[in-house]
């Protein structure tokens, strides 16, 4: 029993390293949703990748990635709102990955453990693949790390710097596409977004630069991940909504921390 | 505000130009690197005063979809002067300024800055969201380039918001923030400084004191400012140059010429005309009560001729 909870803690502790700072890019660029639209492509990615008989992950990089080039191209020429972009894409997606699976009835899958995660289901595998992926997104956005934050607080001054604005971003939503197909694991596709927000979002209670609330956040996703798991292990919960559980008390936690901190910077009269 | 990785590639260019034996360097609207078009050849579109000018656009056309926003802009901005453009709301004094910079791209016409040139950028609007923590010397790091600390202040030091470093961006009031905004543009020590209305958002006394900052930057550093406002009053009293546009060049001068303009008073009317006259009125008399039912300014010739 240990050594399966070891396995999944290590998976969580591996999914929130890279959630933290890109939960961060999410929250600071109002990505929530657009985030939640492509977790739910992930589902279709899944059946497609059993369809067509590839890696299953493959399959959920490249739907979600397909998806939110869609949404990008629509919402150039479309008269549509976003929030309403988003959720004709984000409720399609999550249908038709259900639809597609409900035709491959030659395959039993665990739908429970897609659409919630699974993470007592690891394997050492999976969590090689996780590490794996957390050494690529996390070299990847150290390099971005100064262009993504300028563009992300002005695009126009980014530009007008010299910063590939188009080409990061585009890059920028691949890696949340591969972390998406990381976090699907440990909480499910439902709850992938959760787990880039909530950590996010206590950091930035707690945080005075954005460095630290990018690392603030992958520790509060990892407390929340051995809290959730603890918890799960104790009263024998699902182990997934149990880390999101988590993950939102320790927001809660925060809140008071925040007052404090905004009353300690609290705009001085300027010396003259 | 233009950054090192930026430079850099002006720098390369610049010398890889000269093996060329051609001293200037073109480029369309932001592909600095791959869209360099023409090359004009040493003179031929140069004024005699070529070491001074920075800048310089062309017939440059922009259309946004079906839309010409720009049509025929000529523009030149040489060291150590003050060009302000002026424009009704939707003139495409912004696009304008977007396309100088390669913000919007692809441009018609020719666009010129001089080989090596620094440019710093304030944009019209920069809202800062609460959701990132980022304190005013973090605000002043950002991009590629990394300035030291030392440079850092003594940028806010020359905007008079040093004391503010720590602060969050966040917390500081609409003129505190323009400060900090113009003193990240001055950081990189700009040949080319470029302010789309610099002032919004900010209250009266506070305009003034900006643009007598602007003024005295300009004055210390010769460097080159372009400048967009509506706001008329302000830019009649501390600008070298003006440029009148509405989609097109309608006049461009001296202050006191272009005000006399019939290209400017029909772009702007009658009344604003006489109440710049007011103004510009009180300003040379200096006089606290006389103005106020004041006659034609005394600057203005009585016969109106250009």
């Amino acid at each position: 029993m240990s050594d399966i909870l070891l396995l999944s803690w290590f998976a969580g502790v591996g999914m929130a390293l890279v959630s933290g700072p890109l939960g961060c890019f999410v929250v600071w660029r109002r990505m929530a949703y657009f985030g939640d639209t492509m977790a739910h492509g992930a589902l279709l990615g899944v059946a497609m990748g059993m369809m067509f008989h590839i890696n299953l992950t493959l399959g959920v990089v490249l739907v979600s990635s397909l998806i939110a080039l869609i949404l990008l191209l629509l919402r150039r020429q479309h008269a549509l709102g976003s929030d309403t972009l988003l959720g004709i894409l984000s409720h399609s997606a999550l249908s038709l990955g259900l639809v597609v699976l409900g035709f491959m009835s030659q395959i039993r899958i665990d739908l429970l453990g897609y659409l919630f995660g699974d993470i007592l289901a690891v394997s050492p595998i999976d969590i090689l693949g996780i590490y794996l992926g957390d050494a690529l997104v996390l070299t990847i956005l150290a390099k971005l790390w100064h262009p993504l934050l300028l563009m992300t607080v002005h695009e126009d001054i980014a530009r007008a710097e010299g910063v590939a604005v188009d080409r990061i971003q585009l890059i920028f939503m691949l890696l949340i596409a591969l972390v998406i197909a990381m976090t699907m694991k440990v909480v499910g596709v439902l709850l992938v977004t959760s787990m880039l927000i909530i950590p996010a979002a206590t950091a930035r209670n707690l945080a005075h630069s954005p460095e630290a609330m990018a690392l603030l956040g992958s520790v509060n996703g990892m407390l929340a991940v051995s809290l959730g798991l603890a918890a799960s292990y104790h009263w024998d919960t699902p182990a997934g909504p149990a880390i999101v559980v988590a993950a939102m008390t320790l927001f809660i936690i925060s809140l008071p921390a925040s007052q404090w901190t905004r009353w300690k910077q609290a705009p001085r009269s300027p010396k003259s | 505000m233009a950054t090192a990785a930026d430079m850099t590639f002006f720098y390369r260019q610049a010398y890889s130009m000269q093996d060329g034996k051609i001293a200037q360097m073109l480029y369309q609207g932001g592909h600095r690197i791959k869209q360099i078009g023409k090359i004009l050849h040493p003179g031929s579109c140069m004024p005699a005063t070529s070491d001074a000018l920075l800048l310089q656009a062309r017939e440059v056309d922009y259309h946004l979809g079906e839309k010409k926003i720009l049509d025929r802009v000529d523009l030149q901005v040489h060291a150590g002067e003050i060009v302000t453009i002026i424009g009704p709301n939707g003139a495409g004094k912004s696009t304008l300024i977007k396309v100088l910079l390669g913000i919007h791209r692809h441009p018609g016409g020719d666009i010129w800055l001089r080989p090596r040139i620094r440019l710093g950028y304030v944009p019209q609007h920069l809202p800062i969201d609460p959701v990132m923590p980022l304190t005013v010397a973090r605000f002043m790091s950002l991009g590629p380039s990394r300035p030291d600390g030392n440079a850092v202040h003594a940028a806010l030091e020359l905007t008079g918001v040093q004391h503010l470093e720590r602060a969050q961006v966040h917390r500081l009031s609409g003129g505190e923030f323009k400060r900090m905004v113009l003193a990240r543009a001055i950081l990189g020590q700009p040949d080319l400084l470029i302010l789309d209305e610099p002032v919004q958002g900010v209250d009266y006394a506070g305009e003034l004191n900006l643009y007598r900052l602007i003024g005295t930057l300009r004055d210390r550093f010769g460097w080159g400012v372009l400048l967009v406002s509506h706001d008329l009053h302000i830019v009649m009293s501390a600008t070298d140059r003006v440029v009148c546009l509405n989609h097109h060049v309608c006049c461009t001068g001296k202050p006191e010429q272009v005000s006399n303009h019939p290209g400017f008073i029909e772009l702007f009317g009658d009344q604003v005309v006489k109440s710049l006259a007011l103004y510009q009125h009180h300003h040379q008399c200096d006089d606290p009560v006389g103005h106020v039912h004041g006659s034609m300014k005394p600057s203005a010739p009585s016969s109106p001729s250009s």
